[in-house]
């Protein structure tokens, strides 16, 4: 086998947020990148597990990206258990209980790149537990009607007893996990709240386990 | 409170379970004081809708009382009298602003499965599968009523329950299924296949659209007769070929639209009930095939009737060879509330002439019996929580 490229943060289908991209008076530098390159490679391009979905929301692009820079915002479209603590404007803490068993696995998430209304691109930190890059894009929908919020994201589920807990994370499942994620937003900006039946009255026998 | 609860094929219990709550900022509570049992319901009564549980409480065409309010709505305050419409939409998404409210994006909880097998998930409804959102369903005393600013229709003359509770879903199905013909006015034939609410409901509303001449076409002789009064000509399909009566009777040209007011429980077409049995085929789909090989070319086949799946042999060719349109899907439900309640206020029409059978809440399973083997004359069950 041998050497296979190994991709970068950035994903084949997305263009790669990168720093000295002097596109358009909007971009933004952020000080405390400087130190990271943007080369730094976090998930090798033959064990990454790609991800790419896509929802249209009713709402302007600067809405949609000003909800999503508030990284600790994040939890509240996550249906996941998820923990986000923002360490500071671009470092973050994530801790997520993976199923089954409720094993934590935690990492540190850093935004390496972003146009203001536009895009966020973020990946973990050295020695993650779970390797991961990805991105954010809001763009014009057809006809202005709403906004297309694009979520590209790579990860490494990783080996050993932790890889077991999280083979439920990995493929369609993260696939998932991202389109319920956005699925969730929509209706958070859309409809005000999301929609649950949580705590509705049922007939036994489910009454039974509800209790 | 009590609730009717889906137990498995044929199988209806009445449970006492606990009250419904708010659990998001826009919904509201009700107090039911009317609640009928659909033809929908005998899909889910037969076994035929996947994704049901055992315990979930069924029911999606009522109205009564709002009896407590979340701190998001704004239109309805507690003590108004209300009719629910049975498809739940949020007002804010692309398809909601379209008025496509049975198509809304945001009201699903479980969407991701309705994904899996449609492409998309439609709006959720009321005690209708998981696929369909899990709702609790209003055959019960309460209910949780979400997007409560968005749904339900507030009534404010002294109207009695009877002539608008069918705003929830069979008078405006019906209606769609009519609006969907293209009717021009003194000029079109339309044929409806199955006499059943909503039939009647969509052989009415084609006479208030304009319609020269509607058939009606079933073999139960209660729901001929009820056809007949609204002044169709009906046609009994056991008495032999449908297609060639139909032919007679719209001069050698076949009507210029056709509805399917029937669905996945069609009767007529041995081979269906076989392959549905054996699960080889979700739905049986003979009224549909006689719909599109009965409406004339370039003419217009409206399905209100509901499928859940795939189906078998169906005439596509027929469809295609004579250039057919066709319409369907759940009712906009929301869409026609206003207008139609304009209509019953104003006498146009008295929905309740549907009613065959009232009993209480507590009798909904041999209700359901009753309604599922069209015995005893039963056209339309209306349930009263109270009794
Ligand atoms: N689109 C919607 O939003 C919506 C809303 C309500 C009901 N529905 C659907 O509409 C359909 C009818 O509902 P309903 O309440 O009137 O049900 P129903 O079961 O009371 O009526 C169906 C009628 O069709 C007749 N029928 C059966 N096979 C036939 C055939 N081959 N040819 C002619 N007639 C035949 C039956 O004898 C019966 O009278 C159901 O599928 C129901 O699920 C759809
Ligand atoms: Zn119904
Ligand atoms: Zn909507």
């Amino acid at each position: 086998m041998g050497n296979r490229p190994l991709l970068r943060y950035s994903l084949r289908n997305m263009k790669p947020p990168t720093l000295a991209s002097p596109k358009g008076p909007r971009r933004r530098a952020i000080p405390s990148r400087k130190g990271l390159a943007s080369s730094k490679i976090v998930v090798a391009g033959d064990q990454g597990v790609k991800v790419c979905r896509s929802v249209t929301i009713m709402a302007p692009a600067e809405r949609l990206y000003a909800f999503w820079r508030n990284i600790e915002n994040l939890p509240r479209i996550i249906k996941h258990a998820v923990n986000i603590t923002a360490r500071s404007d671009i470092e973050s803490h994530w801790s997520v209980s993976a199923p089954p068993g409720g094993h934590r696995v935690e990492w540190d998430a850093l935004i390496i790149n972003e146009e203001p209304g536009k895009m966020i691109a973020w990946r973990s930190t050295e020695n993650s537990e779970i390797p991961n890059a990805g991105t954010v894009r809001f763009e014009p929908a057809p006809g202005d009607e709403g906004t297309e919020v694009t979520v590209n994201l790579e990860y490494n589920p990783p080996g050993g007893k932790t890889g077991a807990l999280l083979a439920k994370l990995s493929g369609e499942e993260g696939g998932q996990q991202v389109a319920e994620a956005l699925r969730c937003f929509k209706a958070l900006i859309e409809a005000g709240e999301i929609p649950t039946t949580d705590g509705q009255p049922v007939g036994a026998p489910q009454r039974k386990h509800h209790k | 409170m009590k609730a009717v609860c889906w137990m498995g094929k044929k199988h209806m219990e009445v449970q006492e379970v606990d009250d419904p709550r708010i659990l998001n900022p826009r919904d509201c509570i009700v107090r039911i004081t009317s609640t009928a049992i659909c033809g929908s319901d005998l899909h889910l009564y037969d076994g035929y809708i996947p994704t049901m549980e055992k315990g979930d409480i069924l029911g999606h065409e009522f109205m009564g009382e709002v009896v407590e309010i979340g701190p998001e709505v704004k239109k309805l305050q507690v003590g108004d009298r209300v009719v629910v419409p049975f498809t739940i939409s949020c007002g804010g998404c692309f398809h909601c602003s379209r008025q496509q409210w049975s198509c809304c994006d945001n009201t699903n909880p479980n969407a991701a499965l309705a994904d899996t097998l449609y492409g998309f998930s439609g709006a959720a409804l009321y005690g209708y599968s998981h696929m369909m959102g899990g709702y609790a369903g209003g055959q019960a005393q309460y209910a949780r009523v979400p997007f409560a600013d968005v749904g339900p229709i507030k009534i404010e003359s002294d109207l009695p329950d009877d002539k608008v509770l069918f705003l929830s879903d069979i008078f405006p199905t019906g209606y769609m299924a009519a609006e969907n013909c293209n009717i021009e006015r003194g000029r079109s034939v339309v044929a409806v296949w199955g006499c059943g609410p909503v039939g009647q409901f969509a052989i009415r509303s084609a006479f208030m659209l304009g319609a020269a001449k509607v058939i009606a076409i079933d073999n139960e002789p209660e729901r001929l007769r009820m056809a007949e009064e609204a002044g169709a000509i009906t046609l009994n399909d056991d008495d032999g070929d449908i297609l060639d009566r139909i032919k007679a009777l719209t001069g050698g040209r076949g009507p210029d639209a056709a509805i399917d007011a029937v669905g996945m429980e069609a009767h007529g077409s041995a081979y269906d009930n076989v392959k549905q049995a054996l699960k080889l085929e979700n739905d049986r789909p003979y009224a549909l095939r006689q719909a599109m090989r009965a409406v004339r070319k370039g003419g217009t086949l409206s399905i209100p009737g509901v499928y859940s799946g795939f189906i078998d042999k169906v005439p596509f060719g027929a469809a295609f060879g004579k250039g057919v349109t066709m319409k369907m899907g759940q009712t906009h439900t929301q869409r026609y509330l206003r207008p139609l309640l304009d209509m019953i206020e104003q006498d146009q029409i008295d929905p309740s002439f549907v009613i065959t059978h009232r009993v209480p809440l507590t009798k909904a399973p041999e209700a359901y019996e009753t309604f599922a083997k069209k015995q005893d004359g039963c056209i339309k069950v209306v349930l009263d929580p109270a009794a």
